[in-house]
Formats: C-alpha cells, sequence, structure tokens
C-alpha cells in the first residue's frame, strides 16, 4: 500500500486558498461591492447573485475562537456553531467582518439560538426553515424565500429582477454541475485522485466569488485528472473505498480524512453538504415560478435537520453502489444531535441492507482524540481488508 | 525453531506471547508499563533473549496496544482491535462478542467467521475502564483487588455520574458521609458495568460474551456484567494475553 497522499505539485490547502480570499474580498469591497455572509446550503444563494451582492460562507472550522464563545454559548454545543460564533464575537474573521448583512435559519436549534446571539454583534436576517417536505411546507418556504428577496432588496435599497434570478440560477446550476462532475470523478476505479483533494477544492472554491473563474478552475483540474486517469491508470486497487457522510467535515478533514487516506484508504465518495449533497439537484430552469423552483429545489436538500429524511439514505445507498464503496464513515461533530440521531438509520441500512462496514466517528475541533481516532480508522481498515 | 511473537504495549500493563509453529504458546509474560513504552520494548527484548528467544531472523514480532509504534524491532504493527478480536476468537474457539476493559479504554469487538467485522469504543472519557476503577481504589486506599473483594459483601451505593471527575467527588462525599466502604466498592464496580453494558446495547453485540483484557479474572465483575447483560460472560485465564496472542497468531499468518 501506497501510504502517502499524492496532491499536484501546486496544490493549496483550505487555509491558504481562504487567507487569498480575503485580499481577493477586500478589494471587491473597495470598489463598493456588498457581501452578504450565510452558513447553510439551505439559503438560496441566487438571490444573492441576482442581487449583485457576493456571498461567502462564514461557517468556522477551528478551534481558536471556541473559548471565546464559551463564554455566551453552552460547552456542549457542536464545535462549528461555537467556532462560527467566536469568529464574529472576537471580529477576528474578516469575511464576518465584510459581510454587511448575515443569513442565518432555522436549521438545527443551536444555530438558531446562536443567530440570536449574533445579531446582537451584526444584523442578522433568519430565514424560517420549515423541517418536513410536503405542501404546506412547501408553501410555507416559498414565502420565506419571497421575504428573504425583500429583505435584500429593502436593506440594500434595490430591486431584484425575475430575470435577474432567472440568470442567477442558470449560472448556479452550472456550477453545480461542474463542482458535481469533479466530485463524480470519485467513481473512478482505481481513484484517480485523494478525497482530500477533491475536499479542500470544494470547500475553497468558495472563496474565489466570480462563479465563472470557479467553475473554470474546477472544470480544468476535473479535465486533467481524468486525462491523467485514461492515460495511466492501472488495475482497480486493493485501497479500500470510503464514503464520507454526515456533518461538515471541513473542520476535521485533516485529523479524519487525510489520516485515513494516509493509511492506505481512498476517500471517494462525500454525501455531506461540502460534498456532493447540495449539488445533486439542480433548479428546475423551465418552472415559469422561480420562487417556486428555489423552493423545491432548497427543501429537497437530504440534510439531518428535516424530518423524516429518507431520501438521504436512499441516496447514500445509492451512492454505495455507484461508487463501489467498500466502507462508510459517518462523522458527528460534537453535540448534533439531528445527524447523531440519525445516524442509527444510516447504520442499520448501510450494514444490513448494503452489508458494507461502517464507523461512526464523534469528534471536533480540538487535536486531542486524534490518536484514538487514528486506532479506529486503522481498526476499521483491518476489518475492510480483503 | 521459528518463533511468532506479539507484544501488546497497554497503558499499564505490557503482555507478551510466544508462539511455535504449530501455534502453541511456548512463552507468555507481563510486564508494568513503565512512563516510557520505549524502555518497556527494550526491557521485553531483554527478557526474550534471556528466555532464549532473541530478536533475530527467526523470530517474527507484531506489536499492538497503545505504545505500539515504540516497538521498533516489529515487523509490523496491528490495532489492539483487530488484535483482542483475533485472540479472543482463538481461546473460545468460537464467534462471540469480545468486551474488553482496558487501562485507558474499554470496547466491544463483534467477530463472524474468526475475524473481527465491527467494534465500539468508549469515547474520551474513563468511566467504565480499568484507569476509573483504579483512581476509585485508590480514594478508598486499598488496591483494585481489594476493591472487587469488598465489593461483592456490599450493597451498591448510587453513582450516577458518567463523568470520572464528577464521580470521584461522588466518592468522596459516600466516604464524608459515613457510607460503609463496601457498598461505596459496589457501587463504583456497579457503575463501571452499567458503563460498559451501555456500550453493548450500543454496539448492538450479538452472540457468546468474552471478556479480556487486565480485569478478566475478576468473579465479581463477571458475574455483575453476566446479570447486567442478562448473558454469561465467559472468561479465560489466558484473558489479559488475548491482545498479544492475537498480535502473535498474526504474525504466524495462515499457511
Ligand atoms: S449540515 Fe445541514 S444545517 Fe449544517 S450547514 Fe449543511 S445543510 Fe446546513
Ligand atoms: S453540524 Fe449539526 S449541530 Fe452543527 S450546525 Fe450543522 S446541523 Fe447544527
Amino acid at each position: 500500500m501506497e501510504n502517502k497522499l499524492n496532491l499536484p505539485a501546486n496544490f493549496e490547502g483550505y487555509p491558504e486558498m481562504r487567507k487569498k480570499g480575503f485580499l481577493n474580498m477586500k478589494a471587491q469591497k473597495d470598489m463598493g461591492k456588498k457581501v452578504v455572509g450565510m452558513f447553510c446550503s439551505f439559503v438560496p444563494v441566487e438571490l444573492i447573485h441576482a442581487a449583485g451582492l457576493i456571498p461567502v460562507g462564514l461557517c468556522a472550522f477551528t478551534d481558536e475562537p471556541i473559548p471565546a464563545a464559551e463564554a455566551h454559548l453552552p460547552k456542549n454545543l457542536c464545535p462549528l456553531i461555537k467556532a462560527s460564533y467566536g469568529f464574529a464575537l472576537t471580529d477576528t474573521c474578516p469575511y464576518f467582518f465584510f459581510s454587511d448583512l448575515v443569513v442565518g435559519e432555522t436549521t438545527c436549534d443551536g444555530k438558531k439560538k446562536m443567530f440570536e446571539l449574533m445579531n446582537e454583534i451584526k444584523p442578522t436576517y433568519v430565514m424560517q426553515l420549515p423541517h418536513s417536505r410536503d405542501k404546506d411546507a412547501l408553501a410555507f418556504w416559498k414565502g420565506q424565500i419571497i421575504s428573504f428577496k425583500e429583505k435584500l432588496e429593502e436593506f440594500f435599497g434595490i430591486t431584484i429582477t425575475e430575470d435577474a434570478i432567472r440568470d442567477a440560477i442558470r449560472r448556479k446550476n452550472r456550477e453545480r454541475t461542474v463542482m458535481r462532475e469533479f466530485l463524480e470523478l470519485g467513481k473512478l476505479d482505481p481513484a484517480p485522485l485523494s478525497g482530500y483533494e477533491m475536499g479542500t477544492r470544494i470547500d475553497a472554491g468558495s472563496f474565489s466569488f466570480d462563479l465563472t473563474e470557479r467553475c473554470n478552475v474546477v472544470e480544468a483540474r476535473t479535465a486533467e485528472v481524468k486525462a491523467e486517469w485514461e492515460a495511466n491508470h492501472g488495475e482497480s486497487g486493493t485501497r479500500p473505498r470510503l464514503l464520507v457522510t454526515g456533518c461538515p467535515n471541513t473542520g476535521v478533514r485533516d485529523k479524519v480524512i487525510k489520516a485515513v487516506e494516509e493509511m492506505g484508504a481512498d476517500v471517494v465518495a462525500f454525501d455531506t453538504c461540502n460534498g456532493i449533497r447540495e449539488k445533486v439537484e439542480l433548479v428546475d430552469e423551465t418552472n415559469p415560478d422561480v420562487y417556486e423552483a428555489l423552493a423545491i429545489k432548497y427543501l429537497n436538500i437530504n440534510c439531518s435537520v428535516m424530518s423524516p429524511n429518507q431520501s438521504r439514505l436512499d441516496y447514500i445507498a445509492k451512492m454505495i453502489d455507484e461508487y463501489h464503496i467498500d466502507g462508510v464513515i459517518e462523522i458527528v461533530l460534537q453535540s448534533c444531535h439531528t445527524f447523531d440521531v440519525e445516524a442509527h438509520f444510516v447504520k442499520r441500512m448501510v450494514t444490513q441492507e448494503k452489508g458494507v462496514p461502517y464507523l461512526n466517528i464523534e469528534t471536533d475541533y480540538s487535536q486531542s482524540d486524534s490518536g484514538q481516532i487514528n486506532t479506529r480508522l486503522a481498526a476499521f481498515l483491518e476489518t475492510i481488508e480483503k | 525453531m521459528k518463533y511468532y511473537t506479539g507484544i501488546d504495549i497497554g497503558s499499564t500493563a505490557s503482555k507478551v506471547v510466544v508462539l511455535d509453529d504449530e501455534k502453541k504458546i511456548v512463552n507468555h509474560f507481563v510486564l508494568p508499563t513503565g512512563w516510557s513504552s520505549k524502555e518497556t520494548s527494550a526491557e521485553i527484548a531483554r527478557r526474550l533473549e534471556a528466555d532464549g528467544m532473541p530478536i533475530n531472523e527467526e523470530m517474527k514480532v507484531i506489536a499492538t496496544g497503545y505504545g505500539r509504534v515504540a516497538v521498533d524491532y516489529a515487523a509490523k504493527t496491528v490495532t489492539e482491535i483487530t488484535c483482542h478480536g483475533k485472540g479472543g476468537y482463538a481461546l473460545l474457539g468460537r464467534d462471540c462478542s469480545i468486551v474488553d476493559i482496558g487501562g485507558q479504554d474499554t470496547k466491544v469487538i463483534t467477530v463472524e467467521n474468526g475475524m473481527p467485522s465491527s467494534f465500539l469504543m468508549n469515547d474520551k472519557c474513563s468511566a467504565g475502564t480499568g484507569k476509573f476503577l483504579e483512581i476509585m481504589a485508590n480514594r478508598l486506599g486499598v488496591g483494585l483487588g481489594d476493591l472487587f473483594e469488598m465489593a461483592s459483601s456490599g450493597k451498591a451505593l448510587a453513582i450516577s455520574s458518567m463523568c470520572t471527575v464528577f464521580a470521584e467527588s461522588e466518592v468522596i462525599s459516600h466516604i464524608g458521609n459515613g457510607e460503609h466502604r463496601e457498598d461505596i466498592a459496589a457501587g463504583v464496580v456497579d457503575s463501571v458495568v452499567n458503563k460498559v453494558a451501555g456500550l453493548c446495547s450500543r454496539h448492538s453485540m450479538k452472540g457468546d460474551v468474552l471478556l479480556t483484557g487486565g480485569l478478566c479474572e475478576c468473579e465479581y465483575l463477571i458475574s455483575c456484567l453476566s446479570r447486567k447483560l442478562g448473558t454469561k460472560v465467559y472468561s479465560d485465564p489466558m484473558g489479559r494475553f488475548a491482545g498479544a496472542l492475537g498480535a502473535a497468531l498474526i504474525a504466524r499468518g495462515k499457511k
């Protein structure tokens, strides 16, 4: 087994890309552009693009700001929420600093209540996300999307036309398709690139604020990887092929994904919201009602905050087949109740219906458990080894 | 003569098992793991040499346990989960679930067709581990053996906290209230058994249960655990060597 990560020579890690984005954003701000900070895949980012505003993700992935956040927030709260709030509170995230408006959503309880505190630091508008997918929920969510559009218009003193929304839908759909094609490189067997690289590129892409440019960079990499694979791929390898599911994993990518790949496995598929989850379904460009089209797409995101959430299980099952998965790792951030509870169904489906080994890792952003995690990962691979 | 040696460097004790070509155990011993696993692994090499089994081409070593990377003369390292699974299977002679109460962590391992197929480990906290029992025994001013001895004649007091630090203060307040030490000891064992049983039920364990690790000869613990799990818990005099035995078997390979 080859135990080193194979990264392209010019590869830049997530922290470097994030830093580069700062300057990029500062330049945009200096040109008079306005910025909307957001936290979650459920926010219909098309509206922000249509308004000519810059959307930026504010989810935080390091543990530095957590002690500060714990002055206001309970200790047993998900690290993503604490870190994001901590950045805001200590004013140490340039993206938060540059955001003119913050938009939150009522996804999980911790985040929803945290936004009330965040609103005391910076104007935070909260979209009320319903947690089911029936027709009442759809009607309500469509209303929320329209209200959000009106909020943007009022707050920034602009008008958002339907034409502009349609155009944004097209651009955003293209981006989803490009990212999806990149992530689907993982279907190739043997794996053509590391999951570490895939995840990093998807996450860091959000720090390049021009959608077209973002697409071009990733499209080029997809073509390059494909060509290289066609030219010299060997036999389908002995390295176990893993699917990662669960909470956003950016903050634990080194500790879990890099670690397991260095032990000799390939992470080839991501059912996560920094993976393919949000990119599977496009917004229907033919629907004459743009708001309804957006509402349908966003309500169908397979996040565990939805109840019930059978479509996530169905999708994981499908991915296990399509990506030739040998093992599933579910990453649950500490105190994330929705994913933690739903893990019961995921484990049952994966092990009983699919007969595939499953490992659940509950962790946070600290490094204190990396030894334990390494042992679990190594043991998990030992159970998969054929 | 070819030898196959498994070395399990745990957090408190290091176990060694040597097999011959016929998979017969020809040597086994345990040493306390000192502050340095490196030093311990050197000590093991000296001991093997003195027993006429020097580390050379005739000897294949596999290391496991917390300090496994410190064994620089090992051909390979394998996690304690796989080793306990294989060793436990060899001891019981059939598929089973293995409960290993170790110094730092507790794990439940399901063995199917002789191979560990799934496992669950307790979280960051030391409740439900050997460490927890050690700390509590210390508090009561007795050794680990005496703790079980005392517990067997006591009536378990409630120790409800899941966290070692808080549980310790519960024990202190029981002592302060003048409760019988036997009852406190029984409470301590009870809380460990509850925690271990909780892990077992989360793992949806199946088949016979084998207890391995340093506590596998504590009759009282075994009977409490059997009662709690509602199924007979098996043990073996070689149970604390399960990890080292598994490692030695892996060194021996199929053939
Ligand atoms: S996991 Fe769910 S709630 Fe969290 S950011 Fe993703 S979509 Fe939003
Ligand atoms: S990981 Fe879970 S708890 Fe944390 S913000 Fe997302 S849904 Fe909420």
